[in-house]
């Protein structure tokens, strides 16, 4: 069997989904809250946050449930409407009326 | 290698066929391109435009086409951020380089001339390239004129020198740095900050209060560091000239060029002259020195982002020399003798320095710095009768390492630091010889909670041979309560040896008599100086009729626990004695500014200062100080048009309260002052015609309303008499002074 080596300075990308500066700092927050990532820059245009982030300590998806928990879609993981309820008005990135690019995770359908 | 690009056409063959209104295309990695791996998870996406997309596992991309996206920009982690400039929809093989960030990173962006960040834990700000430019001319000490937290007064009537001052005290307490290597100290103090041309300078940074334990222990009552240009980033050519109709003239050439893929070069020289004679206070005295400055320095900077290693050289040599004194004065007749009074100053300075920086190319966080610098600084003077040389060598080493605890909201600098200095005076037939060597440790702790919160806590402990062993601890707080504004708190101590004949050179110039009252002490018998500062801070921006601006308060207080007090209370002597009570220097500053109209703003500051230190003769408050002081800066600036042409105009005014002089009840009537001097203004003007990228000219006029120190020299007519003291200057002796330049670049 293959072992993995676990990196202590590894360096990850995936796309959150989010609008402004404000979420920018709530995403970057978040993802540095969780033990074990060193590093989040969140860049407001491209949607994408790159993390450096020890292996041994930190495993993706807490950081991924981590961003969701403050209100934050990830692929997968999807925010609970409590949640994405709870960040500030401009940051409804849901709202298409609000943001119209193309996002991380698509939209739920209303039933 | 041939076989790997080949592998790299066949990889990307497919795209060719596929291609229609995407554009695809493939990112790597400079440093490691062999394994024919791309770089996953690069951010691509069409400048100014929402449209991105992210490289898969591959190092490919595929991103929407339309034929008005030009410029694609690419992004990684760590790397540069490049922008490429995209035609057609031929597939895109970029490879990407590591960001190499030793010392910050250079925004490009139309920039504010003075940057007040909310974000940054001490109180400093940047004044930029554009704002220097405001400034007459033409070195470091004039660089101020248009900043209201730092004054600037002349040092005596003779050289026309002028001091700074920041928190109502003299530039011995301030750390002036340039590059972050202390550099204006020892024996450059009286005229160093000449010693800077103005158009070497990038940028400066000032920092109020406290500031960072990782220069060494000196500073006290703040820092000023100066960035000059850099070879890589200045332009290719540049030529300045200046012409004053006070006499003087200036020229500046920088030169840089490429020398290879990582190395890039600078030469640097600066000239001025002045050789004409002005006495238009008919006082027989010179009312500017006959100068002249020869002043060169060569860089190189070495980059290699691939491997994360960055370094500087520099080296220079000055050569400045000065004549001031009687106009009729002749140095080779004259010179110690009692014909004429003359003065001749000259100063010969080598210096040469080296940075090495290494950034960690997987973790952007963590980088090891190296500085090693040496000066050699000779200054050769006599005033009248007295003589005074200062030979001044200095050796400064400082190895610092920056990293992270935990994640980036807690950073740290920690370091060690040696310095070695060697003074050998000569002050008319005593000789001083003193050598000074410490070592330092330090660590400087900064935690930012990314949201309202930070702070920097710094401490070093130093062994010195003639200071002893201390702690320097430094500590600023930022803490911001609401949307745009800003408290900042700052406390710290510094301890310093002071050099009393290089800090107070204007005493020669007079016939005062020299009183040193030893104690015992390791420097010149007196004991170091220490002094605590604290200070508060404010800072509100806001947007009022759709226009922006922002307010400062700030409050420090510097109180010295020991100063080598300099005494000009007796007109007959100067004494230096160590502080036996308090010595405390209150400052307060309220500064507006505001951006009346698009592209005119207003600068508005008011300061009022509490200097007071207990002399042997009872409490005074500090001589040729200011009780306040108002300032206003409006500057225009028309729209830039194409080709970069516009006009730039630009207006200071400056209102000096009363000052305390000397007392000078002692003398006899006709050499006796006030014991205040009068309230003055002064106004200042610049109008720059920008014709393009490449050439502008300009034209200005210092002390527009023609203000002039009457009798600036007591006992002028008599110099070798008892009563000769050219040392109490509280305004301008050179009345209004008119000049005019020009800027040639190429990029």
């Amino acid at each position: 069997m293959k072992t993995v080596k676990k990196k202590k300075n590894a360096k990850v990308a995936f796309k959150v989904d989010g609008i402004c500066g404000m979420c920018k700092k709530r995403i970057e927050i978040a993802a540095l809250k969780t033990k074990g990532v060193k590093f989040a820059i969140w860049d407001v245009k491209t949607h994408q946050i790159n993390l450096i982030l020890d292996e041994r300590k930190a495993s993706l998806n807490t950081v991924k449930q981590n961003i969701a928990n403050v209100g934050h879609d990830v692929e997968n993981f999807i925010a609970t409407d409590e949640a994405y309820n709870s960040v500030h008005p401009c940051c409804k990135y849901r709202d298409s009326e609000i943001d119209a690019r193309p996002r991380a995770v698509l939209k739920k359908k209303k039933n | 290698m041939k076989k790997h690009i080949l592998n790299s056409f066949i990889l990307l063959f497919p795209i060719f066929i596929l291609a229609q209104t995407n554009l695809k295309g493939m990112i790597m990695d400079q440093e490691n391109p062999k394994d024919n791996l791309g770089v996953s998870g690069a951010t691509v996406n069409w400048l100014n435009t929402n449209i991105g997309t992210i490289t898969n596992e591959k190092g490919w991309f595929t991103i929407p086409f339309k034929k008005e996206y030009k410029k694609l920009v690419i992004s990684y982690i760590g790397y540069k951020t490049d922008t490429i400039i995209v035609r057609d929809l031929t597939p895109i093989h970029h490879f990407i380089t590591i960001e190499n960030e030793l010392k910050g990173i250079t925004i490009r962006s139309k920039r504010d001339a003075v940057q007040k960040s909310l974000f940054a834990t001490a109180n400093t700000f940047t004044v930029n390239n554009d704002e220097l430019l405001k400034a007459a001319c033409c070195n470091l000490a004039e660089s101020f004129e248009t900043n209201p937290s730092i004054d600037v007064s002349f040092s005596d009537a003779l050289t026309g020198t002028r001091q700074i001052q920041m928190l109502g005290l003299k530039s011995p307490y301030l750390q002036i740095m340039q590059e972050n290597i202390p550099s204006i100290r020892g024996a450059a103090q009286a005229f160093g900050l000449t010693f800077t041309p103005g158009t070497w300078v990038e940028s400066i940074q000032i920092t109020k209060g406290a500031g960072s334990v990782v220069n060494g222990f000196e500073s006290i009552s703040g820092q000023i560091n100066a960035e000059l240009v850099k070879p890589f980033s200045d332009n290719k050519f540049f030529l300045n000239t200046y012409s004053s109709l006070n006499g003087r003239l200036e020229l500046n050439t920088h030169f840089n060029r490429r020398v290879s893929e990582k190395w890039q070069t600078g030469l640097y020289i600066h000239g001025n002259y002045r050789g004409e004679k002005f006495d238009k206070n008919d006082d027989n005295f010179l009312d500017a020195p006959l100068a002249n400055q020869i002043n060169v320095m060569n860089r190189w900077q070495y980059t290699d982002a691939q491997n994360g290693w960055v370094s500087f050289i520099n080296i220079r040599f000055l050569n400045d020399e000065k004549q001031t004194g009687e106009i009729n004065f002749n140095p080779t007749l004259d010179k110690g003798n009692t014909n004429s009074w003359g003065s001749e100053i000259d100063t010969k300075r080598f210096e040469t320095s080296l940075k090495l920086g290494y950034v960690f190319p997987e973790i952007p966080y963590q980088s090891v710095g190296l500085q090693l610098a040496y000066s050699n600084h000779q200054q050769d003077s006599y005033f009248g009768l007295n003589v005074y040389d200062i030979k001044h060598e200095s050796l400064y080493s400082n190895l610092l390492f920056n990293s992270i605890i935990g994640d980036t909201r807690s950073k740290f600098k920690t370091g060690i630091n040696f310095t070695y200095d060697k003074y050998n005076e000569l002050v008319n037939t005593t000789n001083y010889k003193r050598k000074e060597n410490s070592l330092g440790v330090f660590f400087e702790y900064a935690f930012d909670n990314l949201e309202d919160f930070s702070l920097t806590a710094g401490v070093r402990v130093d062994t010195h041979n003639l200071l002893g062993t201390f702690i320097t601890p430094r500590l600023h707080l930022r803490y911001a309560p609401w949307e745009n504004g800003v408290f900042r708190a700052s406390a710290g101590r510094g301890k310093r040896s002071a050099n009393i004949f290089a800090e107070n050179q204007q005493l020669f110039a007079s016939s005062r008599k020299i009183d040193i009252d030893a104690v015992g002490g390791n420097i010149y018998g007196l004991n170091p100086e220490i002094a605590w500062n604290y200070g508060v801070s404010y800072l509100q921006k806001f947007n009022l009729f759709n226009k922006k601006g922002d307010i400062t308060f700030d409050f420090y207080r510097t109180d010295f626990s020991n100063q080598v007090v300099v005494d000009w209370e007796n007109p007959q002597a100067v004494s230096f004695y160590n502080l036996n009570g308090k010595s405390i220097a209150n400052n307060f500053q309220l500064e507006l500014n505001y951006e009346l109209a698009k592209n005119l703003n207003l600068r508005t500051a008011f300061k009022y200062f509490d200097i007071s230190t207990d002399y042997k003769t009872g409490k005074l408050q500090k001589p040729l100080q200011p009780n306040n002081r108002f300032f206003v800066n409006i500057s225009y600036e028309t729209a830039t048009k194409d080709n970069g042409s516009q006009w730039k105009l630009d207006l200071t005014f400056n209102n000096i309260g009363e000052q305390r002089l000397p007392d000078t009840a002692t003398n006899p009537p006709q050499y006796q002052l006030p014991i205040n001097s009068e309230r003055y203004s002064l106004l200042n003007s610049q109008i720059t015609k920008v014709f393009s990228n490449k050439f502008e000219i300009y034209a200005g006029g210092e002390n527009l309303t023609n203000v002039q120190q009457v009798n600036p020299i007591l006992g002028s007519e008599n110099p070798f008499g008892p009563n000769f003291d050219s040392t109490i200057v509280y305004s301008p002796i050179f009345g209004r002074a008119i000049y005019a330049g020009l800027r040639f670049k190429i990029k």
